[in-house]
């Protein structure tokens, strides 16, 4: 039976190395199945994080030969095997233990977005061609790949002042909410750092969800953010208005 | 030994984070109740995300005949009339408010051309019931439910397992387990709990569920002295992938037939014609499941072990709007383009229809202070599901065991946990690290998927289901043995061998009431007793612990008023 030659990262936080383990293909197999044969033969500890195993939860991103991606949806067919198949965690997040991260940044950021709020009165007739750009915000299965590629996260670690293409997606799909009401415009600019991505689209690139992320989310609020804060026009009236 | 753990604090302690603990935690918020969930992976990651095709709820914006009368006896008919009719009637009737709030909350479901939240045609509904957003409706749902719940503040407990219940007397005080990363213990004193923990397919070989689908909840609560009812009546969706091997039963949405996907065997016959003429595609699941085991067995099936469906009739478009994450899957994973050619499919372990017995009205369980939602709980869908009616389920009963579980705290001054039980519970958990000659619990776990998959799978018979209860005792056997290697971080071995437990003890359950119930209803099928029996319709199957053995008893069938049995007899 043909076999594949795996390196994955085993390691914790306080360093790791990788190991070579040797898995018998079979057809249509992913990196994921893999990765449940060494724990099932060969690493019993071997940690992992996963759930659905369909590409709807988010849950096994890990870097495949340099790249992000669900391990449950690389497959192994697509992989050149002469050559041994990495499997890294997550560059931007701290490893906890061998392919797990440490997300846990992300939730925090999450909590701090202001929610839904609905107009007082709203009467909920929606209608499709006003829902269309936001449902595909709410695709997002949160997985992370976007953040760990971005590079404002990954190079420059600017964690603290950058919420990342995730975060820009869930902002986008509140702001265009047709029935919503507030404005997240001051939270982009300030907290969440929007002026710093410089639209690469490496965020775009890896999203297994195929999210335009950099054109449909990232673009336009940057336009919110320029038309409120930087309009030279708006700027002047504010300024004989007095207001801030 | 003296055990080192952390505690943790709350009026209402809720184990599970899919939609009917998030819906739980929401409602007992609500009450002014201090609440905690536990959740065994990350948030939003529990298998609500992967409910595919859409929530049952009567809103008649499609079809304007349509109102909870119609859903009530559909669910009824669809359970064989197994079901709670309480719970029925309940469902049918909240759902519809049910969803409204999720979109007033911020969901965005597809839409009608007047602007509503548009509904789709799913198996046994009569009318077009499931609001919907593509095929994804599970990750809307999670996410809106998700969303709120952290901002109104509940907290939120990722990659931590509950191993134990802990009990002060009668009633339930708490729960001990511990947090993956670390590995370390975790003590929640709570005055009460809901077991919002969902299903056990992972103890079949063949099913569309998620690593975290173990039964915990269950075996738990079951520990704990509750109840367990219907545990025979496990569902077997019709439709899941049957090629590539790896993908083997992942799901295939029944929203594929909803939108007119059309079964064939290998000679191209229709056969759902022979099964079910009038539903056709759109029978019952137990029906579909059978009709395309049974063209499998008699040699009709495809090159693969399944029967095709073929939805690329419609136009591409369409297919890729309404059903954007089947055409990818099938892409990616198979190399099938589901808008030019058909899918192959074959039936996967999806549901759990029984579960911990429950009170209709409030979700609470036979032993005080605790209480069960969604898959965990039985008694709403009887013998057989109804796609749809989970994630209504969610809401619905999910909303009730918070309103309870925050009343009942409130009753309640103090609650004190035992000492004793903590250290035994911590000794059990470390007990696999101890052993150093014992069985890889992934052995153990791969005999038992094939245990469940040849000897209590859709078609049963007494024989195997002997063999099966003599298997069980022997992994049981070998489950106490189990050893595990590294650390305790992180270490998936280690969280495995407590998963076994559960599992072990669910499926005991599951094989015992599947070989006393002497008869073929909805999910289960004896081919050594085909046919309904009027007998067996009365009764629903109780498993209950005494000491270390599991006993079964039967309980009575609430018997329905007369309005709503005439309901439920009307021709329509």
């Amino acid at each position: 039976m043909a076999e594949a030659i795996f390196e994955v990262f085993r390691g914790d936080r306080q360093g790791g190395r990788p190991v070579t383990y040797r898995v018998p293909i079979a057809p249509g197999m992913v990196v994921l199945d893999a990765l449940h044969h060494i724990q099932a033969h060969q690493a019993p500890d071997l940690a992992v994080r996963w759930n659905c195993k369909a590409g709807k939860c988010g849950s096994c991103s890990a870097e495949v030969n340099g790249r992000p991606r669900l391990t449950c949806k690389t497959r192994m067919d697509a992989l050149p095997l002469d050559k041994p198949i990495t499997v890294q965690p997550m560059k931007a997040f701290p490893v906890i233990k061998d392919l797990v991260t440490d997300v846990s940044w992300n939730y925090r950021v999450n909590k701090t977005i202001p929610p839904f709020e609905p107009r007082p009165g709203a009467e909920w007739k929606i209608y499709q061609v006003d829902v269309d750009r936001v449902q595909e915000f709410r695709k997002c299965i949160e997985c992370f790949l976007c953040q760990n590629v971005c590079h404002v996260l990954r190079e420059h670690e600017e964690m603290d002042h950058f919420g990342g293409p995730r975060f820009f997606v869930r902002v986008a799909g509140l702001e265009m909410h047709p029935c919503d009401s507030k404005s997240r415009t001051r939270m982009l600019k300030e907290d969440l750092g929007i002026g710093l991505c410089n639209i690469t689209k490496c965020c775009t690139e890896v999203c297994p969800e195929e999210i335009h992320i950099t054109d449909n989310a990232i673009i336009p609020l940057k336009e919110r953010v320029v038309d409120e804060f930087y309009d030279p026009v708006l700027m002047l009236v504010r300024k004989i208005r007095g207001a801030k | 030994m003296t055990t080192e753990f952390e505690t943790h604090e709350h009026d209402v302690l809720i184990i599970g984070a899919g939609g009917a603990g998030l819906r739980a935690a929401l409602a007992a918020l609500a009450q002014g109740a201090k609440v905690g969930v536990v959740c065994k992976s990350l948030l939003g990651k529990a298998h609500t995300v992967m409910a595919e095709g859409g929530i049952a709820a009567a809103m008649a914006n499609v079809d304007p005949a349509d109102d909870w009368r119609t859903h009530f006896r559909d669910t009824m008919r669809g359970g064989k009339l197994l079901n709670n009719w309480r719970m029925a009637q309940i469902h049918a009737q909240e759902a519809p408010e049910r969803v409204r709030e999720l979109e007033q909350w911020g969901a965005l479901f597809d839409r009608t051309k007047d602007g509503q939240i548009l509904q789709r045609a799913f198996g046994g509904h009569t009318f077009r019931r499931l609001c919907h957003v593509g095929d994804r409706t599970g990750l809307e749902m999670i996410r809106t439910l998700q969303d709120r719940g952290v901002q109104l503040g509940i907290d939120v407990y990722m990659e931590c397992t509950i191993s134990r219940l802990l009990k002060d007397g009668d009633r339930v005080a708490g729960a001990f387990g511990y947090w993956r990363e670390q590995g370390r213990f975790v003590v929640f004193r709570a005055k009460s709990i809901v077991m919002a923990t969902g299903g056990i397919g992972k103890a079949w070989k063949i099913t569309s569920n998620s690593w975290e689908y173990t039964g915990d909840g269950m075996a738990l609560a079951y520990q704990a002295g509750a109840e367990l009812m219907d545990m025979e009546f496990v569902q077997f969706h019709p439709t899941g992938m049957v090629w590539p091997p790896g993908v083997q039963g992942i799901l295939v949405t029944e929203a594929v037939r909803g939108e007119g996907g059309v079964l064939r065997n290998q000679l191209g016959q229709r056969f759902m014609e022979k099964y079910d003429p009038k539903k056709m595609e759109l029978s019952t699941r137990d029906v579909v499941a059978r009709a395309i085991y049974t063209e499998v067995r008699e040699g009709r099936g495809t090159e693969h072990g399944g029967a095709y469906l073929d939805i690329s009739q419609q136009p591409a478009d369409y297919v890729k709007k309404k059903l954007p994450s089947m055409y990818h899957q099938f892409k990616e994973l198979a190399d099938v383009d589901i808008t030019k050619g058909p899918m192959e499919v074959g039936p996967t372990c999806h549901y759990m229809m029984g579960g911990i017995r429950v009170d209709a009205e409030t979700a609470k369980s036979s032993v005080p202070g605790l209480f069960a939602a969604g898959e965990a709980a039985a008694g709403l869908h009887g013998a057989n599901r109804l796609g749809g009616n989970s994630l209504s389920d969610l809401l619905v009963f999910g909303r009730r065991a918070g309103l309870a579980a925050a009343e009942q705290a409130n009753q309640i001054s103090t609650i004190s946990t035992d000492p004793g039980q903590i250290e035994e519970a911590a000794r059990q958990m470390l007990a696999p690290f101890e052993r150093n000659d014992g069985e890889s619990p992934y052995a153990i776990h791969r005999d038992l998927q094939e245990t469940m998959q040849n000897l209590v799978g859709i078609f049963r018979n007494k024989e195997d289901l002997m063999r099966a209860l003599e298997e069980l005792e022997k992994l049981k056997e070998r489950a106490g043995r189990v050893s595990v290697e590294g650390s305790r971080l992180f270490n998936p071995g280690w969280h495995l061998a407590q998963d076994l437990t559960a599992m072990l003890t669910v499926s005991e359950a599951v094989a015992r009431s599947a070989l006393a119930r002497e008869e073929s209803r909805g999910a289960h099928s004896r081919i050594d007793h085909p046919g309904l029996d009027a007998t067996w319709g009365t009764k629903n199957n109780i498993s209950i612990r005494q000491g270390s053995a599991m006993t079964l008893c039967q309980s009575a069938v609430p018997e329905l008023p007369s309005d709503l049995k005439q309901l439920v007899a009307d021709e329509k």
